[in-house]
């Protein structure tokens, strides 16, 4: 456990907390004592109700939820761990809280004590932890009483040091730093259809004969990226003016005429 | 030396060196490889005279649920504590209390023990109870998910000194809130 002195003062809602609370249940000093003790939410919550000294069944679901969110509010600021079923607990308190708040209509009002459940789940967690409290104290081999035997007791392992000298140490040093460098690595590049490669295609068909059809300029089997990247490279070349783009009306057939510039 | 306390002797020296409890029918079969042919509430017998031998040293022979074993008494324990692990033995409270629930409700599944603590039950205190052998799968509850079913082992009551399950002490019903509270007040 840390000291009081070794705690930094942590910033809550972004104010240093350099006082804490003065208005909780429990004194912050001892809380801070506490709080990597508690075993969960219910937990901390059956603390809370035993500390105010108040039957479970008059449970002030107001005050204990304010007190509760208090302190979720603390360990979130000491930056202790909180796990999320401790939200969930502030959750339910708040929601618990919030119904009944709410005026009960003629309807609701067979509706059970929204803190029935609650309160179920608390007494039911007591059982188990009072048992479990009970369980503790039996005695308990190699705690409370030990083996009478020749056999071997079942010590923990202990991790084998490390034996190796400054001088091995210095020769694997020396065996790292001049080791060749084996893990050259390279790309590889998929081999990709490109545009600038078939706009030349395409200049050097035109050199021999003015007019194409567009389906010349592709392979089938380069697929729709083979016909994607003609398309750009005839666009290019009509946008440069090398080609003229003509389609007949009744015919889908796209054909490329050389406007003979450029092209020599 | 006569017949009894030779037989005695055999006996002492599969407690004392086993180092683990024995079962009569263990140490029945034990003998019977060395050609000794006794019925188990004879070897029972040799126990008793075991123990009366023990009665004013600081070992005891003591029944636990996988058998008869040799062991210091608990009023010498403080004297070897120090030679343990101190840490070893410093159980959490989150594990008593996951232990505690897989004993009185057995079997389990971690959403059970979960219902009840409100507290995620983590991997590493299940890990920590199947590592010790206090508790051991029990098959898989039939529904959705399939979530594997614990129970507390023999190893859980010998370690705790107890025969049976029966010998934990009893769950406390659920008190009226008040009394309840008086008793968290008295623990």
């Amino acid at each position: 456990m840390k000291s009081q002195a070794q705690l930094e003062f942590p910033q809550f809602k972004g104010e240093a907390l350099t006082q804490l609370p003065d208005d909780l249940f429990i004194p912050p000093e001892a809380l801070e004592i506490y709080l990597e003790d508690f075993s969960g939410p219910m937990d901390v919550l059956l603390y809370l109700i035993h500390k105010k000294d108040i039957d479970i069944l008059d449970l002030d679901i107001s005050e204990i939820t304010d007190q509760y969110i208090q302190y979720i509010e603390l360990m979130d600021a000491l930056k202790i761990e909180l796990a999320a079923d401790y939200l969930v607990m502030a959750a339910t308190l708040a929601q618990i809280k919030s119904r009944m708040l709410i005026p009960q209509s003629e309807e609701e009002e067979e509706e059970q004590d929204p803190r029935s459940e609650l309160i179920r789940r608390l007494q039911e967690y007591q059982r188990y932890k009072s048992a479990s409290e009970s369980i503790s104290n039996l005695p308990r081999l190699d705690r409370d009483f030990f083996l009478a035997t020749t056999s071997l007791p079942r010590f923990k392992e202990r991790e084998s040091s490390l034996d190796i000298s400054p001088n091995e140490i210095a020769a694997i040093f020396h065996d790292v730093t001049t080791r060749p460098k084996f893990s050259a690595h390279h790309e590889i590049h998929f081999e990709e259809l490109s545009t600038q490669e078939r706009v030349a295609l395409i200049l050097s068909i035109l050199k021999k004969r003015n007019v194409i059809q567009f389906f010349q300029t592709y392979h089938k089997k380069e697929g729709k990226q083979g016909v994607v990247v003609a398309l750009l490279a005839s666009l290019d070349l009509a946008k440069d003016g090398h080609v003229e783009l003509i389609q007949n009306k009744d015919s889908n057939q796209l054909y490329l005429k050389s406007t003979n510039r450029g092209i020599h | 030396m006569t017949n009894s306390e030779n037989l005695s002797n055999l006996v002492e020296s599969i407690l004392f060196g086993a180092g683990r409890p024995m079962r009569l029918s263990e140490i029945k079969t034990l003998l019977e490889s060395q050609n000794i042919e006794l019925d188990l509430p004879s070897i029972k017998v040799a126990l008793n005279s075991l123990e009366e031998r023990y009665a004013n040293s600081s070992i005891e022979i003591k029944e636990v649920a996988s058998g008869f074993r040799m062991q210091v008494r608990e009023s010498f324990g403080d004297c070897l504590y120090p030679l343990w692990n101190e840490t070893s033995n410093r159980l959490s409270k989150a594990l008593m209390e996951t232990i505690s629930i897989v004993a009185y409700k057995q079997p389990v599944t971690r959403g059970d023990i979960e219902d009840i603590r409100g507290v995620t039950v983590s991997t590493q205190i299940i890990r920590s109870l199947l590592d010790r052998e206090w508790i051991k799968l029990a098959g898989y509850r039939d529904v959705p998910g399939r979530p594997a079913l614990y129970e507390t082992t023999k190893n859980f009551l010998n370690d705790l000194n107890l025969k049976s399950i029966n010998d934990l002490p009893p769950l406390p019903e659920a008190l009226p809130a008040k009394e309840a509270l008086d008793q968290l007040e008295a623990g």
